[in-house]
């Protein structure tokens, strides 16, 4: 079942690849019919799903393949991969209906993000820390491509650099799980094992440089400052769907990374270095919500707004390593809320990304300088935008709410210091509502006179992703029961 | 003697009969009828594979005395050592048919060939220099055979230093046979532990200054990024290639019979991270593809030395090495055969649009570029996780770490071949026919590369369980 919910758009992607005939609509529409299908598959598989005893995998599947350094092809899904799971399924369905009209090079476009949907979820249901790496290389050379290959500006250089800083964060992954691997006794990359076995306990040192290897690998693709450079003209210069991608799913494979691999497998450097993650949480947090104010350009903004939204995630997974008394229940829900930041993340910037993709198609720019007043000649744009805007500056009832609202009550329930990360609320509070200012209201001038609105291609996937931002903030148990036992197995876990 | 088995050297036996046979056909055939010369030299090649995999699973014997070792590295070398010289023919033909010295070329890269493999399976010093001097002779006519004013300074180049390397080998080989009291390996071994160490260091480093020639590794590497250049395409694609294979192997067995009295570890880790950082500075400045993986090649083999140097300390040394060897292989003639492929282009820019005119060649050199660099699913990737972890596990893991910063710095450069390759020109003239042989031998070893990437260690466990049943 995982196989083929993995697999499948990979088959799909290469079928695509080998047809240089394919007319460019049935390439478009292909692309959506395989999306479509993986959320039903996906659907099938949350419906099937109860939560696993003491810390298990469900539609768990093993097979032999490099015997020899103990590495076998295992995927399983649990609370904590499941719900990302399903969000891939949803952006990329969402990106494919937002590209049914692509003009350039659809065949490719369309076998390329099939092959960046396979390598993401292959890498939400990795149980291998070798075929975790995969994974992760691959969505770094596919997101290379999607952004060279169809970003405007200068998007060869913004794909060379994104290439080489998050290629440089892999091999400092790859390092640290070298370094499990030679830990484990016997030597083991299966990620279940070595969470049994949590090596390199009792040895501080070198369990905190193997640590600090896995994290500047995951912090490099999170990413939190001071390797959050690659980012912002990433964003700028890619598509409007692969914007999308690269926040709602890459960024999520660093955040996952955090819960999956180095709290589990390393809980006592972790706990050792739980002040210095915290530390560098807050900073992203504050950092992305200030340089975000400062930006003119809307896409530029909104990609500073993941820094600061991925901030949160880590200052909830440092918290979590901090050790005190009967601060167990505040930590699990710091690491709830953590997972459920990823997923309201990748619903709203997704949808926030695909909006700034319309300014683009329709006028060729990003500064908000030069549009004024669209909701006059744009109204469900400027419906829409206004919508994301509140949702990702964390209102009640959309998905942020929740997920901030865990985190910051669980961190600061282990400890004070979390509450310096608050300003970073505000701050987004007041950018969000100063671009909605700019850019939709006042009279109406610049590049707004006779702004076409959005189309239903662009409509439906935008709304789409808000509605379920905000059905997560309106009925979020059925996420939450999900996510808590698997959250509560980590701090348990990391707490070792 | 009862160690006097020629049919155990069967292989080397088909390769140089091949050689000669080429040769005599070559000169008697008409030019438009050199295609025979061509089929004798493959089919040689092919009766040499056949009787290499023929040999696996045998029990491990040294033949001739202690002259050969017949084991699992001696077995794998001469099988990718036949499958490289096969796709170097399959992605010459276009360039080599019809030409005046055809069947000369093949009777060279055969030569050549069984030098490697010899050089790769010896133990004994006297060999190793025969297997040297039989190796590098072919390759000074190789490259030179262009007769190009550059392919004519490649070759000169080429022989003044490999005539220098060859010296300091014999002067290496006569001073640690002069401390040792043997030049086969199980006694030399005895030998040298009670030698005195300042000799036997001497005698290592000259010894294995002619072994990096061979390679093209520091310090005997000036030779590779001229020769990549200048040389026909099939020449460049094998002399990056083959003779690293048997160097490297040679070198291995070399360190089995070192002595715990000289830190050779310690060299040998030194020579890799200096040749891996020396190739990797030196490709970014390139803009001629041919020269660029000419560098690319010797940093190449500062990786391959990692696991040379925890020879003793670890069991998974050898198969990491042998593992290593094939995938470098596969992936260094496939980006060649793309070269190959697409004639007349020299530089990277003139790439542009690659993808967009051919994308099979495009994904060939996509996939050979990411492999060089060692991204998953690719040969060199899974190669590149093996050696890593033996020298960390022989603990040397701050050569690890350079190698992982040195892996970073080699992406500029492939990505400034690959940029222009996947760039959109609409500029461009009509694109330029392209080779058909040689395009199916980069498509054939890309497929190979992707194959060997995800299978490459299931070979592996063959190769550690046949050690095992040592």
């Amino acid at each position: 079942m995982l196989s083929l919910i993995v697999f499948l758009p990979l088959a799909a992607a290469l079928i695509l690849a080998v047809l240089p005939a394919m007319p460019d609509r049935a390439a478009r529409w292909s692309w959506l019919v395989v999306t479509v299908a993986e959320l039903l598959l996906i659907g099938v598989l949350v419906a099937g799903y109860d939560t696993p005893p003491d810390g298990g995998l469900a539609f768990e599947e093993r097979l032999r393949w490099i015997p020899s350094v103990n590495s076998s092809y295992h995927v399983g899904v649990d609370g904590l991969s499941l719900p990302l799971v399903a969000l891939t399924a949803v952006v990329f369905t969402a990106c494919a209906v937002y590209a049914i009209r692509e003009d350039r090079r659809p065949r490719q476009q369309a076998a390329l993000f099939l092959f960046l949907q396979s390598v993401s979820l292959g890498l939400f249901v990795a149980q291998d820390l070798i075929l975790f790496f995969l994974f992760f290389d691959l969505s770094i050379v596919g997101m290379y491509f999607a952004i060279a290959g169809w970003g405007h500006g200068n998007a060869a250089r913004s794909a060379l650099k994104f290439f080489l800083y998050t290629f440089l964060g892999s091999l400092a992954l790859l390092l640290g799980f070298i370094g499990l691997y030679l830990a484990a006794d016997p030597h083991t990359f299966d990620i279940p094992e070595l969470v049994a076995a949590a090596p390199l306990a009792g040895r501080p040192v070198v369990g905190g440089l193997v640590l600090a290897a896995i994290l500047l690998g995951l912090a490099v693709k999170t990413p939190t400052v001071p390797f959050h450079t690659w980012l912002p003209p990433a964003h700028t210069d890619a598509s409007a769907v692969g914007s999308a991608v690269l926040a709602a799913i890459l960024l999520k494979m660093g955040t996952y990374g955090f819960v999956r691999i180095a709290m589990p497998v390393l809980p006592e450097a972790w706990q050792a270095w739980s002040w210095v993650i915290l530390i560098v949480g807050i900073v992203s947090v504050l950092y992305g919500a200030l340089v975000a104010l400062a930006q003119s350009n809307v896409k530029r903004m909104i990609a500073y707004t993941s820094v600061n939204h991925m901030g949160y995630v880590v200052v909830a997974v440092g918290a979590a390593g901090i050790l005190a008394d009967d601060t167990a229940a505040a930590r699990e829900l710091a690491v709830v809320g953590a997972v459920t930041q990823m997923v309201s993340h990748g619903l709203i910037t997704a949808a926030l990304f695909l909006l700034a993709g319309v300014l683009y198609d329709r006028r060729e720019t990003y500064e908000m300088g030069e549009f004024g007043g669209l909701a006059d000649p744009a109204p469900r744009f400027a419906t829409l935008f206004a919508i994301g805007g509140f949702a990702s500056l964390g209102l009640p009832a959309f998905s942020g709410f929740i997920a901030e609202f865990q985190v910051f009550a669980g961190s600061i329930g282990a400890t004070w210091v979390a509450a310096l990360a608050l300003p970073g609320i505000l701050i987004t509070a007041a950018l969000f509502l100063r671009s909605a200012q700019k850019l939709l209201t006042g009279t109406v001038g610049g590049r707004a006179v006779g702004f076409p609105d959005l189309h239903l291609r662009e409509t439906l996937p935008i709304a789409g992703l808000l509605v379920l931002a905000l059905f997560i903030g309106v009925v979020p148990w059925p996420l939450l029961d999900l996510i808590a036992p698997g959250s509560a197995a980590v701090v348990e876990l990391v707490s070792r | 003697m009862s160690d006097e088995k020629p049919l155990a050297l069967l292989p080397e036996i088909f390769l140089i009969l091949g050689a000669v046979l080429t040769l005599l056909a070559g000169s008697f055939l008409p030019r438009h009828r050199q295609w025979i010369a061509r089929l004798v030299a493959v089919a040689a090649l092919l009766g040499a594979g056949i009787a290499a995999a023929a040999a696996l699973g045998d029990p491990i014997q040294s033949v001739y005395g202690t002259t050969f070792i017949i084991d699992t590295g001696t077995v794998f070398l001469r099988l990718v050592v036949v499958a490289a010289t096969l796709l170097v023919i399959g992605l010459g033909v276009d360039e080599l048919a019809g030409t005046r010295r055809e069947s000369e070329t093949y009777a060279l890269l055969l030569l050549s060939a069984l030098g490697a493999v010899v050089m790769g399976s010896t133990t004994d010093l006297l060999v190793l220099v025969a297997s040297f001097l039989l190796g590098s002779i072919p390759l000074y006519g190789l490259i030179g055979m262009l007769r190009s004013p550059g392919a004519a300074e490649a070759a000169m180049k080429t022989y003044l230093l490999g005539a220098l390397f060859g010296i300091v080998l014999m002067l290496g080989v006569s001073v640690l046979y002069g401390v040792g009291g043997a030049t086969a390996y199980p006694e030399l071994a005895l030998g040298l532990a009670r030698a005195p160490a300042a000799a036997v260091a001497f005698g290592l480093l000259a010894v294995l200054g002619g072994l990096m020639f061979k390679a093209g590794g520091v310090p005997g590497h000036f030779w590779v990024p001229d020769a990549a250049q200048a040389a026909g395409t099939p020449a460049a694609a094998f002399l990056t290639t083959i003779p690293k294979l048997g160097a490297l192997l040679a070198a291995y067995r070399l360190m089995t019979v070192m002595p715990d009295s000289v830190d050779w570890p310690l060299l040998v880790a030194v020579l890799a991270a200096v040749t891996m950082t020396v190739g990797n500075l030196a490709a970014l400045a390139q803009t001629d593809v041919r020269r660029l993986l000419g560098w690319s090649t010797v940093s190449q083999v500062g990786y391959l030395l990692l696991p040379v140097a925890v020879v003793g300390g670890t069991a998974a040394a050898l198969p990491a090495l042998l593992v290593y060897l094939g995938g470098y292989a596969v992936t260094n003639l496939t980006a060649f055969a793309v070269i190959a492929a697409a004639p007349g282009r020299r530089t990277v820019e003139d790439y542009t649009g690659l993808a967009t005119t051919h994308p099979w060649l495009g994904s060939a050199l996509v996939v050979s570029l990411l492999s060089l660099v060692g991204t998953p699913p690719t040969a060199v990737f899974l190669s590149k996780l093996g050696v890593f972890t033996v020298a960390w596990d022989g603990g040397f893991a701050w050569l690890v770490v350079i190698a992982a910063v040195n892996t970073v710095a080699s992406l500029f450069y492939y990505l400034r071949w690959l940029g222009p390759a996947f760039r959109r020109d609409d500029s461009m003239e009509p694109a330029a026919g392209l080779a058909p042989f040689a395009t199916a031998a980069a498509v054939a070893g890309g497929v190979g590369v992707l194959v060997l990437g995800v299978i490459v260690v299931s070979l592996a466990p063959v190769v550690e369980t046949s050690l095992g049943a040592r």
